[in-house]
């Protein structure tokens, strides 16, 4: 028992090791990544996970559409036309051309299922898909992350994804020459000697819209992950012992709680998301 | 070396705390608040909670951002002294 434990000890990874292994992605390179900022790296699993879900939400909504029934609906029906109302409702009030509704709509629509797919990973048991994929390549140590929203390449290709569709409204709300009118005289008025100063302010503007619609949904999914893994070690941790069983039912505890309040999470951050993304093509629409 | 993990430690502290001090004054202030608004127009309810719901998240954001990255230094410490 106690030489079992005591080898089982030697090789299993310290808490930090584990935490660092599961934080690392599976790369085009084959090894972890080296440099912070390195854009010749492309992280396979984000990839895979983010259009696998699209093709997932995708499928669900066809295959609902498809059998839609102006009568009784059935349970997936009601779910489906629920959000859809949401959606419609939301980019009723914020964006006011219905011409553009047409465009916008649909792409809200995609943004909440795909993200609140994308963050439902999180609830899958946290080392089941890696130890699947570990046991297929026959490496202990292959890499794997399983939430595409806890990767800040995948949630700031998104975010810039709406500001190019932003710039795209402002361009053809208000015209070119418009819109680079708005940009040398909003916010502060038309002044030669306020030109710079409007301009820094709304290329600030843009910079951080992007970047915190981009962040936050990574924060929120990564501290997230990082709550599981430390659920996960707390439970790794047990022994037959008094201490230990109590490790063990506080890892059964915690993470209960903590997988029901991380629900609220993922709806709430594929909502915020989504109602951000209406508010700037909104705001794109507004002469000042 | 110690000295190093120390104050990564004491940093990961006042991370999570002062960020729960501010998300908790932020949440508590608009909680109050959309109570008072219901309790005075009962009929603005449902509107005012998409919007509450909203807020909250995007005040939960800061900290929750705060926590991941408090937990990084402790767990996977950047700073570490190879």
């Amino acid at each position: 028992m106690s030489t079992a434990g005591h080898e089982a000890a030697a090789n299993a990874p310290t808490a930090g090791e584990y935490i660092v292994h599961h934080l690392t992605h599976w790369n085009s390179t084959g090894h972890a990544q080296k440099d912070v900022i390195d854009f010749s790296v492309i992280n396979v699993d984000t990839m895979i996970f983010s259009v696998l879900m699209g093709v997932i939400g995708l499928f669900v909504m066809w295959r609902v559409a498809k059998s839609v029934t102006s009568g009784v609906p059935g349970r997936m029906q009601a779910a489906i036309e629920i959000v859809l109302e949401m959606v419609n409702d939301q980019a009723k009030g914020i964006v006011h051309s219905a011409e553009s509704r047409k465009f916008v709509g649909p792409l809200a629509l995609t943004v909440f299922i795909w993200i609140f797919l994308m963050n439902s990973m999180d609830f899958l048991p946290l080392d089941l898909l890696p130890t699947i994929w570990q046991a297929i390549t026959g490496d202990h140590h292959a890499y794997l992350r399983v939430v595409p929203t806890a990767d800040l390449n995948g949630t700031l290709g998104m975010s810039i994804g709406v500001l190019l569709v932003c710039l795209y409204y402002n361009v053809k709300i208000k015209g070119f020459g418009g819109w680079v009118h708005e940009l040398f005289t909003a916010p502060f008025g038309s002044h030669p000697l306020l030109y710079p100063v409007n301009f820094a302010m709304q290329m600030i503007e843009f910079l951080a819209k992007t970047v915190s619609h981009g962040m936050r949904l990574f924060g929120n999914m990564y501290a997230g992950e990082l709550v599981f893994m430390l659920i996960a070690l707390m439970g790794a941790a047990w022994t037959a012992s008094a201490t230990g069983v109590s490790l063990f039912i506080g890892h059964v505890l915690a993470g209960s709680i903590w997988a029901i309040f991380h629900i609220l999470i993922v709806a709430l951050q594929a909502f915020i998301f989504m109602m951000l993304t209406l508010v700037y093509i909104g705001q794109a629409h507004e002469a000042h | 070396m110690e000295h190093v993990l120390g104050f990564v430690a004491l940093a990961a502290g006042l991370i999570i705390g002062l960020g729960a001090i501010g998300a908790c004054i932020g949440i508590g202030l608009m909680g109050g608040k959309y109570i008072e608004a219901s309790a005075r127009q009962p009929e603005l309810m449902n509107a005012l909670q998409t919007k509450m719901f909203l807020l909250a998240g995007l005040i939960d954001a800061a900290f929750l951002i705060g926590v991941g990255i408090a937990m990084m230094f402790a767990f996977a410490n950047p700073f570490k002294l190879v």
